[in-house]
């Protein structure tokens, strides 16, 4: 499973970054990747509508913590929900 | 050029079914946000807003009526209505052709679409009421004032999102100023709080499913809220022959746009807005004593706001008060500006500063006096109200004392 969630994941980020899949770094912040708040906003809804399930993703913490997470960080939290969703 | 005042005013909003209950509310620094109550909120993570509450059409309007009128129209009649009986005009034949409504709306009858695709889409229906297009129009709502009062001259609705009814009270100043009318009823309106309208909404991240806290250092987010305000803006010469009270005179206005971005927040258009509002008024930027702020609550808006005041006040941003009533009402959208000129008018009239209520901690991005969570008493020859859309369409009104 995991390696066709992180497949997808990946190439959803790459078709909003307007990037290769290949081109996305697991270190890479978003913003590195050239995505605002508002584009991980958007690419964040696709990973959504593909996996049929919720992330917690807030642009409006003090930090902005959520979108200074990095694309590996951001892969685990999906890949744990998606587990999550598999096994009800 | 004619001088432009104001001669009556009017709401219905979270905070009271009046003028004066709000500005008491807001003098009390009074939360009008709480748990939404409409149908299906349940399937909403955001969960509050600043609500019209214990709303019953049936005691302001016939059954007939309620079956032509959208909920953004009603909120604006109860305001006009409120607006002419302050000002105590009386719309004559003479006057009525010089006379106009210019309304500021950034979703027109939303609850009326929300309801009827509800019933084609969800329910399967293949019948609406006949008269859903005439109701949900965003020029509803300013047609009706029309017809309540009589009002034949230039009439139009304006919409640019957030700063809907600053833009259309900034037009109705420069129709009178111009010579074009005499009487324009302005302001704005906005009743979006339904499913359809805060599910849109929520898809956007930046609503706070907790509170409003514009400024503060845990902010997290805007709250929307619901409501009208309408005043009569009227020539100052008119005003006097005809011996009316004068609330507060409308000094200039200023319009900006970004340019850049749909939703992100420019410093720079923000701040040519308030320039040119003040240029217009001919005000020197020390002779302003309180800015009404946009100030959403969101990360972005408050800290690009903050850095444009500073930007435009220099120095004397440090003897600026500066507050968001949204901690209060909510922000109303196309209505909001026009619900935050009230706070205005009571700076200039009564000497109270309204407060930013649900303030926390200080943000040294925000470091302003932002009058945190209680009213102040205090003399205030002039003041701006800020209006900054998504969009980047930004508008900013500049007001003196009568």
């Amino acid at each position: 499973m995991s390696a066709s969630v992180r497949n997808t994941v990946l190439s959803l980020i790459a078709e909003q970054a307007f990037l290769d899949p290949s081109e996305i770094r697991l270190d890479a912040l978003p913003e590195e990747l050239g995505l605002d708040s508002l584009s991980m906003v958007e690419a964040i809804f696709t990973i959504e509508e593909a996996f049929d399930i919720s992330i917690p993703f807030d642009t409006q913490t003090a930090e902005g913590a959520s979108n200074q997470k990095n694309i590996g960080a951001l892969l685990a939290q999906i890949e744990a929900l998606v587990g999550e969703k598999a096994e009800i | 050029m004619n001088r432009v005042v104001i001669t009556g005013q009017g709401t219905i909003n979270a905070l009271g079914a009046s003028a004066p209950e709000t500005c008491k509310a807001m003098q009390e620094g009074r939360l009008g946000i709480g748990p939404l109550t409409f149908r299906d909120v349940d399937r909403l993570s955001v969960r509050i807003g600043a609500e019209v509450r214990d709303f019953d059409p049936a005691n302001h309007f016939t059954r007939q009526e309620i079956a032509h009128f959208d909920r953004f129209t009603q909120f604006a009649l109860l305001a006009a209505r409120e607006a002419m009986e302050q000002s105590g005009l009386v719309v004559d034949a003479a006057l009525a052709p010089r006379s106009g409504v210019i309304l500021g709306t950034a979703g027109g009858g939303l609850q009326t679409q929300d309801a009827n695709y509800r019933s084609v889409y969800q329910e399967g229906k293949n019948r609406v009421h006949p008269l859903v297009v005439p109701r949900l129009m965003h020029n509803a709502a300013a047609a009706q004032i029309s017809i309540a009062h009589g009002l034949t001259g230039p009439s139009m609705t304006l919409s640019t999102a957030c700063a809907s009814s600053n833009h259309a009270m900034g037009q109705a100043f420069q129709t009178i100023r111009a010579g074009g009318a005499e009487i324009v009823l302005t302001g704005g309106v906005d009743a979006m709080l339904c499913f359809g309208g805060i599910k849109a909404w929520e898809a956007l991240r930046v609503l706070s499913a907790e509170a409003c806290r514009p400024f503060s250092a845990n902010r997290n987010g805007m709250v929307q809220g619901e409501g009208a305000a309408v005043f009569v803006f009227e020539n100052y010469v008119h005003a006097r022959a005809r011996g009316a009270e004068i609330l507060a005179e409308v000094a200039g206005f200023g319009m900006s746009t970004d340019a850049s971005d749909l939703v992100i927040p420019s410093q720079d258009g923000a701040m040519r807005a308030m320039q040119g509002a003040l240029l217009d008024a001919g005000l020197a930027p020390e002779a302003v004593g309180y800015v009404n702020a946009h100030g959403t609550g969101t990360r972005a808006n408050d800290r690009t706001e903050c850095a444009a005041i500073r930007a435009v006040f220099g120095e004397h941003a440090e003897h600026l008060m500066v507050s968001s009533t949204k901690s209060m009402h909510g922000h109303v959208i196309g209505g909001t500006g026009a619900i935050e000129l009230l706070a205005c008018i009571m700076a200039l009239k009564d000497g109270v500063i309204a407060p930013t209520i649900s303030y926390d901690a200080p943000d040294p991005d925000c470091a302003l006096d932002v009058v945190p969570n209680v009213a102040r008493q205090a003399r205030v020859a002039a003041v701006l109200s800020n209006a900054f859309a998504f969009g980047g369409m930004n508008a900013v009104l500049a007001l003196r004392q009568a």
